[in-house]
């Protein structure tokens, strides 16, 4: 076995992790401080090296895929593209799951309340055309068409849904992720169900819980702005559905 | 419901603004000397301008206030919704009683100044 | 305060909240004392007596304050909810933060402007 040599000389960090379920505690490992090391990194060593039993949840490790977000040092993150070096508090490191949803065990937390939203903020999207239609012309450069585009590529993370204090406050609250989804299709001309889906993304638990605290657009770690998408919405319910 | 909910507590919150402003003038203007009832009823004694600006206002956050209590207890406590719309309907009610008690004490000419 | 709540938007929302809710829990009670002109300018006299109070006047000044802080702080909501967004170029998500925070601090120093001229009358 070959020395890892940017192990040598090295300092340690303290980690603290979260294991067990709600009735858990912060257990702490002393880890090698490397050069470049993200935070998926130091629980990926903790698991490897010190703990095998300890559940956490990634899969393409470059922040693609939105599995492997966490709490660390107390704001939702993903972990994958989280260095180390920029969130360290006084040498400490207290890595925690998500706030805001059912936790399973360690790092891992159940994400279904966090998908249910967008079913409830109406998300499924409803073609109008058939295979033998010419697909829709849509100018890339109208307004409903930009406010759309601003607000897809979302990952799913669930860092905005952790982080909004309305959802730990109602848990009825659709929430940012969800919202910001129904957004992208109210703003969409191929969508088959744009009244529908505005509807309900002004039900109950709706865009009208939000405060526009802005927590979803600090913390979307692709700096997408659902704080934005749901004002869009907002608006909409005084001045009418975006023209498509 | 709650589209219209948060609607009218928008619209009512626009109709405030202007007039909360003036509000704000009159007491920056009126405090002045400490607060007599003298004064105040001078001004609005048979006025129907101030009954109407008063009157708007009462109404406006008659309506403005308990919808926002509703959003806070509905957020805030683990009150069924029922019981809290219930409450704060009932609250609504009791603010346009007494204000629009308030608004015609205070304008209409029937009332003798007195020391 | 909790790492989540440390930022200016969050004090916005706060204080949007808080003082909506005193003044409308305060709401009853101004028109009761006002109602008390129906028996008389001397009933409502002998009420607004108390404001004469040094504990009642900061209370007044209090609310004064409060009405100011929720009327801008309600404006920066409409602003937000009702009209367009700039549009952003470089480092979006800094950027829109800070659409969402920019009339904080010019609100809460109208307001203790507000509450100053309050007490240079009042006194």
């Amino acid at each position: 076995m070959s020395l890892d040599k940017s192990v040598v000389n090295v300092s340690f960090l303290e980690v603290k992790v979260w294991r067990g379920k709600d009735d858990g505690e912060l257990v702490s490992y002393q880890v090698p401080g490397r050069e470049n090391q993200t935070v998926l990194d130091v629980v990926s060593e903790i698991q490897r090296s010190h703990e095998p039993s300890l559940a956490y949840r990634y899969a393409c490790r470059v922040g693609v895929c939105g599995s492997c977000a966490m709490t660390v040092n107390g704001m939702p993150k993903w972990t994958c593209r989280t260095h180390v070096k920029k969130v360290m508090d006084d040498g400490v490191l207290t890595i925690e799951p998500l706030r805001n949803l059912p936790r399973i065990k360690d790092l891992v937390c159940d994400l279904s309340p966090f998908i249910d939203t967008w079913q409830q903020a109406g998300a499924p999207f409803c073609g109008t055309k058939t295979r033998h239609e010419a697909p829709a012309n849509i100018d890339p450069e109208s307004k409903a068409r930009k406010a759309a585009d601003a607000g897809l590529q979302c990952i799913n993370c669930a860092v905005c849904y952790s982080a909004c204090d309305v959802v730990s406050w109602n848990k009825d609250y659709i929430g940012p992720a969800g919202l910001n989804r129904a957004w992208t299709l109210v703003n969409d001309a191929r969508h088959g169900e744009r009244q529908s889906t505005f509807d309900k993304a002004f039900g109950s638990g709706g865009c009208g819980s939000c405060h526009s605290q802005g927590n979803c657009t600090r913390h979307c770690p692709i700096g997408l702005s659902p704080s934005e998408s749901i004002a869009g919405l907002k608006k909409s319910a005084l001045f009418g559905l975006p023209k498509v | 419901m709650e589209r219209s909910l948060f609607l009218t507590q928008r619209l009512t919150a626009m109709a405030l603004g202007p007039l909360v402003l003036v509000h704000l003038g009159l007491i920056l203007f009126a405090v002045k000397g400490g607060l007599t009832a003298e004064e105040i009823l001078l001004r609005t004694q048979g006025s129907v301008g101030w009954a109407l600006f008063y009157g708007a206002f009462v109404v406006m956050a008659s309506i403005h206030g308990p919808i926002g209590l509703r959003n806070v207890l509905r957020e805030w406590t683990d009150l069924t919704t029922g019981l809290i719309n219930f409450v704060t309907a009932g609250f609504g009610f009791l603010l346009l009683f007494v204000g629009i008690r308030a608004v015609l004490a205070v304008t209409q000419t029937a009332t003798q100044i007195s020391g | 305060m909790h790492p989540l709540r440390n930022h200016k938007s969050y004090l916005a929302s706060m204080g949007h909240r808080l003082s909506g809710i005193a003044l409308t829990l305060f709401l009853p009670f101004h028109f009761l004392l006002l109602g008390s002109a129906l028996e008389g300018a001397s009933e409502l006299n002998s009420l607004l007596a108390y404001s004469q109070l040094p504990l009642v006047k900061v209370a007044e000044w209090g609310l004064v304050m409060l009405l100011g802080l929720h009327l801008l702080f309600g404006v920066r909501v409409l602003f937000l909810e009702f009209t367009d967004w700039p549009t952003f170029v470089g480092r979006e998500a800094d950027r829109r933060q800070g659409h969402l925070v920019r009339v904080v601090v010019p609100s809460v120093i109208c307001v203790l402007v507000l509450g100053f001229l309050f007490l240079i009358q009042a006194w």
